[in-house]
């Protein structure tokens, strides 16, 4: 086989600069780095679980624990990110799942503002058994 | 509209002068109407015949010139001179390996296109050719159309940072088109597809981060196929290793 | 599994052995391609091509593709359309054998998957075009060439025995005793020479709409296929026969398809006239209501020699990119424009700021598609042994004088598969292969040719430059009207061209993916049919379909109802002889476009 003479097609290093070209990446990364802040509430649910089978007294210093001004801080932007991630996830929705009726379909609005309308439906209710209300 | 001077700065590159890419720029008296493709082609005409490019019907439906315009993966007939005020920097679609100047090598995406089977695989009881028309209602039509329209230019490959980070992944355009055949009422070969859909350089390597389907000159959607193939794939392996008396 | 064998001859030319070798991977090749692996799995195919198969201009085609589906429509309705568009000129043998294989082929299509717009009931749907008495013509959106052509090219994967050459430039057919051997290519992103070696060989390379300035056709119609079976002594034939599409966009030339005007579009000039009618295509008829073969339903010559007259009054708009009509399609709105003519829509706004939905569109004729090509007989045999040919570089003829839309496509689908079969008879009749040494040597040559071109210093001439020339000469002295003295000047302007030609040199020596080299040999082609364009139109002293003369105002049935043949000669201008055209049901009548008619 003769060699490809002359021919030295020139690959282009990829680097992590590839998250700045551009907002829409940089925006992904942001709601894909929002798993790390709730993961990190995820595992503070399990202890919360932890000391509530712990007792009334272990229980009580949990939540005098969760008074500290770095864990609220910590739980306003592990909500924003959960937020953000959320609104994001819905708005995508209506591309996994395109409702066709006859040759039209359902327009993106409609799915995705179904899911925003049961978030707050369920918020609501999960607020209300809390006592919030 | 009248003419304007652009500077361009378009990347070339001779394997057999250069050690590599470099950038070379030009000042262009342009017509206010032009595309990046004309100011091309009248560089070379005029200033620089050995810049190389490949092009063709400068109506964005051959998919040829696909390439990055200012760090934006675009067709170079569809890049309209007046969106770009400045400096117009002009490069090879990013993620392919450079051939020359502007010229790319695209064997790995023509060999994923392939790998997908975009063709239409008969369901068991098919009418024959002979028999005259396999009719479809334009609802069946609608449910896959828009996937029809790919041209191939590659602008989501260049886009998509999984494809950059991982070469092995099968890619937008080629899992669109095997969407385009799955759900084309006329077809049955989804589940000989499934193997390159599933697998780990499939759908399942896509995470969502949408760029594909805002380069796509088209509106072909690709990360709408792709989401759609992982949610009809889960629920295929639900139905088979759960139900498989679904199977017979 | 067959698989075309790659080896080294003597000297340094790599080679590949094939059984049949398709040069043009657009609608036509792929089409032969399938045809023959469908046929004989065992055969090995090398499918040729300078682009990458889904860049053919296949795909730019957007109206459709005729075929008699409809129960109000008949063959004879479909072959006296034809005939009586093509000006009397088609051979009528080969416009029956179209017609009734055109259904067939559309159907298959459908069978392989091609999304064709429908009718609610779930069958194909039909709409209006230019020329045609009933509706035949099949559509998929207004992209219904690139729809077949990813059809087509999807569906080839399927088959291993066809096995792709993408972005190889053929540049010379190697003959033995007059028959085909096979070729040599320029691998293009390498450089180098390859040797095919084909018993058999299919061309589809396509027309060659660049030699004019300003044209529907991509920057790949360059004619090269026609170059080489011209240059391998196959006649060209009718190829003074060039047709104007009356809506391109003045600023690209780029198409607005006949199906604005079949979904009800109207033309009108400066002062709002639907201007058609003082052609003789009238009576006007009611806006949005078009009626078939009348009016902005007429056939292309007619529409594009109108607006050439109504020019010559003083009638056309002025734009920056010279004069044009106006084509208004508001009245379909918003729905069905978006619906039927999407790509017209995004076209018109992208590259002309006008949105057909609110204002009318500027539209003005350009050069789109070329009715003459290579000599083929009905079945697709070229006079050179082994040397088939099919699509726009092909005349076999169905076309004649003047194409009607939505026929070319459908030829595509019709002749490459008629190409492909023939192919594969004639091997399957017991073609030899050719000597390695005869064979050797001529690839030898042939690489030599090149190879004196690449190395070339001390000329003066620019491929920009000439090319330029050419473009110039042919739109002013071969366009929509023709003068004698302005077919001497192109004569011997592009004569002196191809003189020219030959002091051409190089900017880019170099071997990579060598555009300046690609464009240089696609100069070459494009002169030679170009030459062969006005030669045989100077010959032609009438005035017939898409070929008129201002110093031959009518049709001469007596001595033109022939097909002109040019013959290649390498240091002077085209011989041109004469071939009769094969009439059988219909004799030349009046084309009557009027709506008094039938």
């Amino acid at each position: 086989m003769a060699e490809q003479v002359g021919r030295r097609p020139h690959v282009r290093p990829i680097t992590s600069e590839w998250i700045f070209r551009h907002p829409r990446y940089l925006r992904y990364m942001v709601r894909e780095f929002s798993c790390l802040f709730i993961g990190a509430w995820t595992l503070m649910l399990v202890c919360a679980l932890g000391r509530l089978s712990e007792g009334p007294e272990a229980w009580a210093k949990f939540l005098e624990g969760l008074k500290n001004p770095f864990i609220v801080a910590f739980h306003l932007v592990a909500l924003a990110f959960a937020v953000y991630h959320s609104t994001t996830w819905f708005q995508l929705t209506p591309k996994a799942l395109p409702v066709q009726l006859g040759e039209k379909f359902l327009p993106d609005g409609v799915i995705a503002g179904a899911h925003f309308a049961a978030w707050a439906v369920l918020s609501a209710a999960i607020l209300y058994y809390a006592g919030a209300f | 509209m009248g003419e304007r001077t652009v500077e361009f700065e378009v990347l070339r590159y001779n394997p057999e002068k250069d050690r590599e890419p470099h950038f070379q720029r030009y000042s262009v008296k342009c017509r206010e109407e032009w595309v990046v493709l004309d100011a091309l082609n009248h560089i070379k005409e005029t200033i620089d015949p050995t810049l190389s490019y490949r092009w063709s019907c400068h109506m964005a439906v051959c998919g040829s010139c696909g390439m990055m315009v200012n760090g934006e993966p675009k067709l170079a007939c569809k890049s309209f001179l007046r969106d770009y005020p400045g400096l117009i920097r002009v490069e090879p679609l990013r993620h392919f390996p450079v051939e020359r100047d502007l010229v790319t090598v695209i064997d790995d995406f023509v060999a994923k296109l392939a790998r997908v089977k975009p063709y239409l695989i008969p369901k068991p009881g098919a009418p024959e050719a002979a028999t005259g028309e396999y009719q479809q209602t334009p609802a069946q039509l609608k449910r896959y159309k828009q996937f029809t329209l790919c041209i191939n230019c590659m602008l989501c490959y260049a886009a998509c940072p999984e494809y950059g980070l991982i070469p092995n992944y099968i890619g937008p355009a080629a899992l669109s088109l095997a969407h385009r055949w799955n759900e084309d009422s006329r077809d049955g070969g989804r589940a000989q597809r499934q193997e390159e859909l599933a697998a780990t350089e499939g759908a399942w390597e896509c995470s969502f981060v949408g760029a594909c389907s805002e380069v796509c000159p088209e509106h072909v959607d690709p990360a709408a196929a792709i989401q759609q193939i992982k949610i009809k794939s889960t629920i295929d392996w639900y139905k088979e290793h759960l139900m498989p008396w679904l199977n017979k | 599994m067959p698989h075309c064998e790659l080896s080294f001859a003597t000297g340094s030319m790599e080679t590949v052995s094939a059984d049949v070798a398709i040069i043009g991977a657009g609608g036509a090749g792929l089409r032969a391609a399938i045809a023959i692996a469908q046929a004989d799995p065992k055969l090995r195919i090398a499918l040729v091509s300078k682009v990458y198969p889904m860049r053919s201009h296949t795909c730019a085609a957007e109206g459709g593709a005729a075929g008699v589906i409809k129960a109000d429509d008949s063959l004879d309705h479909h072959f006296n359309d034809t005939v009586g568009g093509g000006d009397w000129l088609s051979d009528q043998d080969a416009v029956d054998y179209f017609i009734r294989e055109a259904p067939k082929e559309l159907v298959q299509l459908e069978h392989w998957g091609c999304p064709w717009s429908r009718e609610p009931n779930g069958s194909v749907a039909v709409r209006p075009f230019g020329g045609m008495k009933k509706q035949r013509t099949w559509f998929a959106a207004d992209k219904s060439g690139f729809h077949i052509l990813h059809t087509l090219f999807q569906t080839s994967l399927q088959f291993p025995s066809i096995q792709r050459f993408d972005e190889f430039y053929a540049t010379e057919l190697l003959k033995e005793d007059g028959r085909i051997a096979g070729f040599t290519a320029i691998e293009m992103r390498s450089g180098q020479m390859r040797r095919f070696d084909a018993r058999a060989v299919v061309i589809c390379g396509g027309g060659a709409g660049r030699i004019f300035p300003f044209t529907t056709n991509g920057a790949i119609k360059t004619g090269d296929g026609m170059a080489l079976a011209y240059r391998a002594g196959v006649p060209l034939k009718d190829m003074e026969f060039v047709q104007y599409h009356p809506t391109g966009l003045p600023s690209t030339g780029t198409l607005l398809t006949e199906a604005c005007r079949g979904e009800g579009g109207v033309l009108v000039n400066k002062n709002g006239r639907r201007f058609l009618q003082d052609y003789g295509m009238g009576p006007e008829t009611p806006l949005g209501q078009p009626v078939l073969k009348t009016m902005e339903l007429g056939p292309r010559d007619r529409v594009s020699q109108a607006f050439w007259q109504e020019q010559k009054k003083g009638n056309m708009i002025p734009t920056q990119w010279g004069d044009a009509m106006l084509l208004d399609m508001r009245h379909l709105g918003e729905a069905k424009i978006n619906e039927r003519l999407p790509l017209v829509r995004d076209m018109s706004i992208s590259y002309m700021g006008v949105d057909p939905v609110t204002d009318p569109v500027p539209v003005r004729p350009v050069v789109h598609y070329m009715m003459g090509g290579i000599h083929t007989d009905i079945k697709a045999a070229t006079p050179v042994l082994g040397l088939f040919a099919a699509g726009e570089c092909a005349c076999v003829s169905i076309n004649g004088a003047n194409r009607l839309g939505s026929n070319s496509l459908t030829e595509l689908l019709v002749f490459g598969r008629r190409a492909g079969l023939s192919a594969l008879e004639y091997l399957q009749s017991g073609a030899r292969a050719a000597g390695e040494a005869a064979l050797g040597a001529a690839a030898n040559d042939a690489q030599g040719r090149v190879r004196e071109l690449m190395q070339r210093s001390g000329g003066k001439e620019t491929v920009a430059g000439l090319r330029k020339e050419m473009m110039h000469t042919m739109e002013l002295n071969a366009g929509i009207y023709r003068t004698s003295e302005g077919l001497v000047d192109a004569c011997s302007k592009l004569a002196d061209l191809r003189r020219r030609y030959r002091a051409i040199e190089l900017h880019d020596k170099t071997n990579v993916y060598n555009t300046d080299l690609l464009q240089a040999l696609e100069l070459g082609s494009m002169l030679d049919c170009a030459e062969a364009v006005a030669q045989s139109a100077l010959a032609r002293k009438e005035s017939r379909g898409a070929h008129q003369r201002l110093d031959f105002v009518d049709r001469d049935d007596r001595q033109f109802l022939r097909h002109s043949m040019a013959y290649f000669d390498s240091a002077a201008s085209p011989r041109i002889d004469y071939l009769d055209v094969v009439i059988t049901k219909s004799q030349p009548g009046v084309r009557d476009y009027s709506g008094g008619h039938e």
